[in-house]
């Protein structure tokens, strides 16, 4: 062991295992919905551009989907490797949802393999797309089921402690805990934004390598105006998660926005470094954290001062915030640009640069998911269930996390140059000219395969 | 019925029927490989890749209905187990991860037929079943020891004990027997009759060691843990309807007949055994620290999840039957005659 604390390497060992988890996980939840528009505005077009488009996506999302069902796996099991006592705990009032959770990804489990192994099967595609309803809700519900645990983590409620033991327990208020809207919805606000800018990205990144083919202007379209749709309901519903965390866990919002002072009229400050206590460099908006945390001008914010040092979140997080943030108001900024500049026609879309930019989203989009979860994790230390446990309290007294880091580090980076091996040769082999040239050659011959 | 029976015995079902699901496709992918390794590749890859690509995502949520059920009704498990179980449940995870994303990767993305990897492939799927049963080997006691408040391993002991190294071969063993079994009987269904005759011998090949190592066990647990050997014997009788099947299943695959009732017979052998197995254990999950009563969870919590597993059944078992009906029971689908992959 490289050191003693194996608090420490279990916090290492879980922030890789779920930062990895939830590119894929985010993907997971997002793209069956974005299939299946695709799939519902072909039916509904006639237009077999967007059916290919749902196939297509279908065929790469079963490779992220394998990644994200096996470290999922790990990470469920990992939390009672590495937080013995926290699930000791945690399954006695919040077994639940987590329990739920595994319903809905066994649900979702099995309308997938249907899915993918029906195509043409039924005469009739639209019985085809009511498999995909399945698919799309039990991902959506197994994202609901977990982040409601995690919502717990933050505000714990649903069971008294008397004498350290664990007494009225109400599985139900545990899982409705005040967390629970506002979380849940922003997770899945950004997860749909972030496929559909994934998305957006391959079709531009297609154009960008010299295709001229319709479909991926068709396709670029469809998810840039999704991506739109989906990036301004990430930023009404942040704002309402910011009220969230001036109520009930101000220390978190309070360490985001290097706020010291409980004062009225408080700025928001946008970027900057912290020299001591003092922010230098930054962008300071009057009233804005007012705003964002009570919705007026001149509300009091709780400041930082007004809690013991030993349980405020370190200060670092405001980067997180400020990241995540700036990603998403770009990202809502430029798809309406796109959206707007496609429907007035404006040449500057066509761009090469621009262009580029297209391929960029995507993968913003996921740096804002990692930064945002870690904004949120890192934001409630030192506590793994806020107020009543603290973190080295939950973990393991294993001597060998260390050696379990290694291994699964090395899982990770076989899986994640596996994806991307695959996949680019899954699309490279079989690019969507040559599949439509041998879709309508089979027309012509009279067989559907 | 208490509500710990009802418990511990939802979970007992469901690790029986990820054991099955879990043994026909470790199997497949071994015998997969072994038949790579002896040129005779072509006569079982369709076979086996029809029926494993709709289901391996299933197969893989037994388990973890498995472990996130029994956190949910014995939340003590978690101390106990987690805290002893890193290193093993972590190779287990590695080896499942790299298996589930390879089969993905190679069936539906890059059409990888390099033998290297179907040879490793073939071989995680008999690691596996290796790297998970010592768990069985633990829960016995002996194993688990306390440093003050504070459970640990002792990898010594676990690693010179015959009965850990028992049930290893047991796990392998019965692997490669149901599948070949199950196999057996798909193939004859696709009216593949090279297939039917490869793993029909292999079914009869496995049958043995199978049955000699479930019966070695149970002799071992006589000085291992008297008390649950005693145990074992109240309930000879289930073991004894449990032996009964097995010689039915290994006399119609031996006759050529009844392919379907032979892998029946042998659901119904493994089930008799296993409950009798966990009837037997009880009430321990963990000898001598934990029983089912003292890790149970809090009475809401029990009826809660109780009244969630009910519910989600309701949509499961539809949904599972749906699926089996599409592609399990499918006659032109598993003939392979047509092709819907996405």
């Amino acid at each position: 062991m490289w050191f003693e604390d194996a608090a420490l390497l279990s916090r290492i060992l879980t922030a890789m295992t779920l930062s990895f988890h939830i590119l894929y996980a985010t993907i997971g939840v997002g793209i069956p919905l974005m299939i299946l528009i695709a799939h519902w505005v072909g039916i509904k077009k006639n237009d077999e551009h967007y059916i290919l488009l749902a196939r297509r996506w279908a065929r790469g999302f079963v490779i992220t989907v394998a990644v994200g069902v096996v470290t999922g796996t790990a990470i469920g099991l990992q939390l009672s490797l590495l937080w013995p006592n926290f699930m000791q705990l945690a399954g006695n009032v919040i077994a639940l949802p987590l329990f739920m959770e595994v319903f809905a990804f066994f649900f979702e489990a099995i309308f997938l393999g249907i899915y993918l192994y029906t195509w043409d099967r039924f005469e009739d595609q639209r019985k085809h797309l009511l498999l995909l309803i399945p698919v799309a809700l039990g991902a959506a519900a197994s994202s609901v089921f977990i982040t409601i645990v995690n919502a717990f983590m933050n505000a714990p409620q649903g069971f008294d402690i008397l004498n350290g033991e664990l007494v009225n327990v109400s599985p139900l208020l545990a899982m409705f805990s005040p967390a629970v809207p506002t979380k849940v919805a922003h997770v899945m606000a950004t997860a749909f934004m972030t496929s559909a800018f994934v998305l957006a990205s391959i079709a531009a990144l297609r154009i960008v390598q010299g295709s001229k083919h319709i479909y991926h202007k068709k396709a670029l379209l469809l998810t840039m105006k999704l991506g739109f749709v989906f990036s301004i309901a990430t930023a009404l519903i942040g704002d309402f998660s910011g009220k969230y965390l001036a109520e009930y866990q101000p220390e978190k919002l309070a360490a985001a926005e290097w706020h010291f002072e409980t004062e009225g009229e408080a700025d928001l400050i946008l970027f900057g470094v912290l020299d001591g206590d003092e922010p230098k460099y930054a962008i300071r908006i009057p009233f804005a954290l007012s705003i964002l945390a009570h919705g007026t001008p001149g509300a009091e914010v709780t400041g930082l001062n007004e809690f013991p040092e030993d349980e405020i979140p370190p200060l670092w997080i405001h980067y997180l915030f400020d990241l995540m943030v700036t990603i998403g108001m770009w990202l809502a900024f430029f798809s309406a640009v796109y959206v707007l500049g496609a429907w007035r026609k404006w040449p500057i879309i066509q761009k090469k640069w621009f262009r580029w930019l297209t391929v960029a989203a995507g993968p913003l989009a996921l740096i804002a998911i990692e930064a945002g979860w870690w904004f949120t994790e890192v934001g409630r230390q030192p506590w793994i269930l806020r107020g009543y446990m603290k973190t080295s309290e939950a973990a393991t007294t294993s001597g060998q996390v260390d050696l379990m880091i290694i291994l699964f580090a090395g899982l990770y980076f076989i899986l994640g140059v596996g994806t991307i091996v695959v996949l680019s040769r899954m699309y490279k082999r079989n690019p969507v000219e040559k599949e439509l040239a041998q879709r309508e050659k089979a027309d012509k011959g009279g067989g559907t395969e | 019925m208490t509500l710990e029976i009802i418990g511990i015995s939802v979970l007992w079902l469901f690790l029986f029927l990820y054991v099955i699901v879990a043994s026909i496709d470790f199997g497949a992918g071994f015998f997969n490989a072994y038949s790579a390794f002896t040129n005779k590749q072509h006569i079982l890859t369709g076979i086996i890749q029809r029926y494993l690509s709709p289901v391996w995502e299933v197969t893989n949520v037994f388990f973890v209905f498995f472990f996130v059920g029994i956190i949910g009704f014995f939340p003590q498990t978690a101390f106990y187990y987690g805290t002893t179980l890193l290193v093993p449940a972590s190779i287990a995870l590695v080896l499942l991860a790299v298996r589930g994303s390879y089969y993905a990767f190679a069936t539906y993305g890059a059409k990888i037929n390099h033998r290297g990897y179907i040879y490793m492939y073939g071989l995680s799927g008999l690691l596996l079943p290796a790297s998970l049963s010592p768990v069985l080997a633990m829960s016995e006691g002996g194993f688990i020891k306390m440093d003050g408040a504070q459970p640990y391993l002792d990898y010594w002991a676990l690693f010179t004990s015959p009965l850990m190294w028992s049930i290893v071969v047991l796990s392998i063993a019965a692997v490669l027997y149901i599948s070949a079994v199950f196999l057996t009987w798909y193939a004859n269904k696709a009216g593949d009759v090279k297939a039917t005759e490869l793993m029909r011998k292999y079914a009869l090949i496995w049958a043995g060691p199978a049955i000699i190592t479930a019966t070695g066990i149970i002799y071992e647990l006589r000085s291992h843990t008297p008390e649950h050997f005693a145990r074992i014997m109240d309930l000879w009788w289930v073991f004894a309807i449990s032996f009964l099947l097995f010689v039915g299943t290994v006399y119609l695959i031996w006759k050529k007949k009844n392919y379907g009732w032979a892998f029946i017979l042998l659901v119904g052998q493994f089930f008799t055994a296993f409950f009798a197995y966990g009837a037997s254990h009880y009430p321990y999950l963990l000898y001598p620290y934990l029983t089912i009563y003292d890790s149970f969870t809090n009475e809401s919590m029990a009826i809660a999840l109780i009244i969630a597993f009910i519910a989600g059944l309701g949509l499961l078992l539809p949904s599972l039957y749906l699926l089996f009906r599409l592609f399990l029971f499918d006659k032109d689908y598993v003939k392979g005659k047509s092709d819907y992959h996405a």
